[in-house]
């Protein structure tokens, strides 16, 4: 199992999530999150006390998938997350030990 | 540290011995005495209606009005610290006015004419009594409007101008020591300062240094706005000015406050006025012209010389117009009102970001820049544009040609502003010395909310 970690903008987290579940995904977390790569921040003014925001708002999505279905889903959300201007995002992948469904107690593909 | 502040109480409540207030009911005229046969006081309805209502609306400026306008600007740590400053002193600063305030300000002279005596002293006088068997609230000179009402209308002045100051010593005072300054500053400075400018026979509101200040320009702006310059510099700046950002945490609360703060002015201005007359309605719409004005002059200085109009600019110069128009409304035109407005819209915004910057005070909300400033030109402004047209015959200002009128403007200004000084120096000082004025580094890196309340501002579950 391989858990995907894919910083993306606001505005496609929409199209990320249909395009995910249009393929079968079953579940996906979300989290507000902040901070730069290429993407430069921008300045702001109060009263003329000028500050420089570096940390830029995205969304983080985590989803959690078979070994075998890695690539493809991948493939999508590079698709509908792409716009081709800096502050795309990034995609984070690491291989998973294991998963437990809480009510069950199912383990490993059982739980996803 | 509790046991002074109660100290200090019950050292004020016991000038107010029953000997004193004996004295003060045998020197007036009192109703009270029920062999004298004395007419049922003559209310005016609708006068009485547009000063309940105008009460209403200046104690809606303070909270939740200039609650939410510094609850904005300040961290998200400090929300309820300011909010807390605005509802306290709505409590305390009453309850003062109620039992000494009132009287030290508009009480007969006494002290050669320096405050008011203690004719008013625990609302005596001003409250409902028999008259031949009838119950009736007193009225308040030729107003037709009952005392209690004059009273508590002024006391939602009293209540704004210490609040006014917290935008200078905002996300660093102890809060202990902010309410016994208040306490303090509101007896030692306002209420001298109210007497001087408003009280029938002030030295700066008739004779030869009559100065106009219809609805508090130096009472309410230029004292709040000096001593908040005072605190600034006293206290010190807050950890991390000018190296850590600091930006407003939720600008949407500082706009919906300066729209109540806009409206809430209606009541400050043309309850001013004492009746539903002309003069209200002048004072209601110069008003609503120069906070209109203001809005546009300071954006538009943003847009000219920094290429975007702020949300923030468009509020700061909404309040800047409302403050500049505070003394003039009762006396110029409501075309004056939009010169004051555009004059006060640039000034302040100079003030707030140029004037600041280059002596690197941590005016932390712009209390000075905005409401001393603003108050300041305002004064000088009404010398000015002062028309018998308005205010009456014998009224006029430079444009007219009395230099003399915008002199004794220049005058209430110094005044002002010295005794606003020198009062909260020493004041600060009592304050600092008896509890200390800041809270400690760890409390102030926490962040008011916890440290002085216990409480969160933003709790979601």
């Amino acid at each position: 199992m391989k858990k995907i970690e894919a910083i993306i903008r606001h505005f496609k987290l929409e199209d990320v999530k249909t395009a995910l579940t249009e393929a079968g995904a079953l579940g996906m977390t979300i989290t507000e999150v902040r901070g730069f790569g290429r993407q430069k921040g921008h300045k702001e003014q109060y009263r003329g006390a000028e500050y420089t925001v570096d940390f830029m708002p995205k969304a983080k999505m985590e989803i959690v998938v078979a070994d075998d279905e890695l690539d493809a889903i991948v493939k999508l959300i590079v698709d509908s997350a792409r716009t081709g201007q800096v502050g795309d995002g990034k995609i984070f992948i690491t291989d998973l030990t294991d998963v437990l469904r809480i009510r069950t107690g199912e383990t490993g593909a059982e739980a996803l | 540290m509790n046991r002074i502040a109660a100290l200090v109480v019950c050292t004020v409540l016991s000038c107010l011995s029953p000997s004193l207030l004996d004295a003060g009911i045998e020197e007036t005229v009192s109703p009270q005495s029920a062999d004298v046969a004395v007419p049922l006081p003559q209310i005016d309805a609708a006068h009485t209606t547009w000063m309940l209502v105008s009460s209403a609306l200046v104690l809606m400026m303070t909270a939740p009005g200039l609650a939410l306008f510094y609850g904005g600007l300040v961290r998200k740590k400090n929300i309820l610290g300011v909010m807390m400053q605005c509802i306290f002193l709505m409590g305390v600063m009453s309850v003062v006015w109620a039992l000494w305030g009132f009287s030290l300000a508009f009480g007969t002279d006494v002290l050669g004419g320096f405050v008011g005596g203690n004719d008013y002293f625990l609302m005596d006088g001003l409250l409902m009594q028999l008259y031949e068997g009838e119950p009736a609230a007193p009225v308040w000179g030729e107003t037709g409007v009952p005392a209690m009402i004059f009273m508590v209308f002024q006391g939602m002045f009293f209540i704004i101008t210490p609040a006014l100051i917290c935008g200078a010593y905002a996300e660093r005072m102890k809060f202990s020591s902010m309410v016994l300054f208040s306490v303090l500053w509101g007896t030692v400075v306002y209420c001298p300062l109210a007497h001087w400018v408003w009280s029938d026979n002030g030295w700066l509101f008739t004779g030869k240094y009559e100065a106009y200040d219809f609805a508090g320009g130096t009472v309410v702006h230029i004292s709040s706005g000096v001593s908040a310059l005072l605190c600034a510099i006293l206290l010190g700046p807050r950890i991390g000015f000018g190296s850590e950002p600091m930006p407003p945490h939720n600008l949407t609360y500082t706009c919906i406050g300066t729209a109540l703060l806009w409206v809430g002015w209606f009541g400050f201005n043309a309850g001013s006025a004492v009746g539903a007359n002309s003069a209200a309605a002048n004072a209601f719409v110069a008003t609503h012209l120069a906070a209109a004005a203001g809005v546009v002059a300071w954006a538009g200085m943003e847009w000219l010389t920094r290429g975007k109009p702020s949300v923030l600019g468009a509020c700061s110069g909404a309040v800047a117009g409302l403050v500049c128009i505070t003394p003039a409304c009762g006396v110029v035109n409501p075309l004056s009102g939009i010169l004051l407005g555009l004059s006060a819209g640039v000034f302040c915004f100079y003030a707030c970001t140029t004037l600041k910057s280059k002596f690197g005070y941590d005016d932390s909300l712009d209390a000075f820049g905005v409401h001393g400033m603003g108050g300041a030109l305002g004064a000088l402004l009404t010398g000015v544009f002062a028309s018998s047209s308005v205010g009456g015959a014998g009224v006029s200002g430079l444009m007219d040609g009395n230099v003399d009128q915008f002199l004794n403007q220049v005058i209430s200004v110094v005044a002002a502003t010295v005794w606003a000084l020198v009062g909260s120096l020493v004041l600060l000082k009592v304050v600092d010395a008896m509890l200390g004025l800041r809270v400690s580094e760890d409390q102030e890196i926490q962040g008011l909310d916890l440290s002085q309340h216990g409480e969160e501002g933003y709790i979601f579950l």
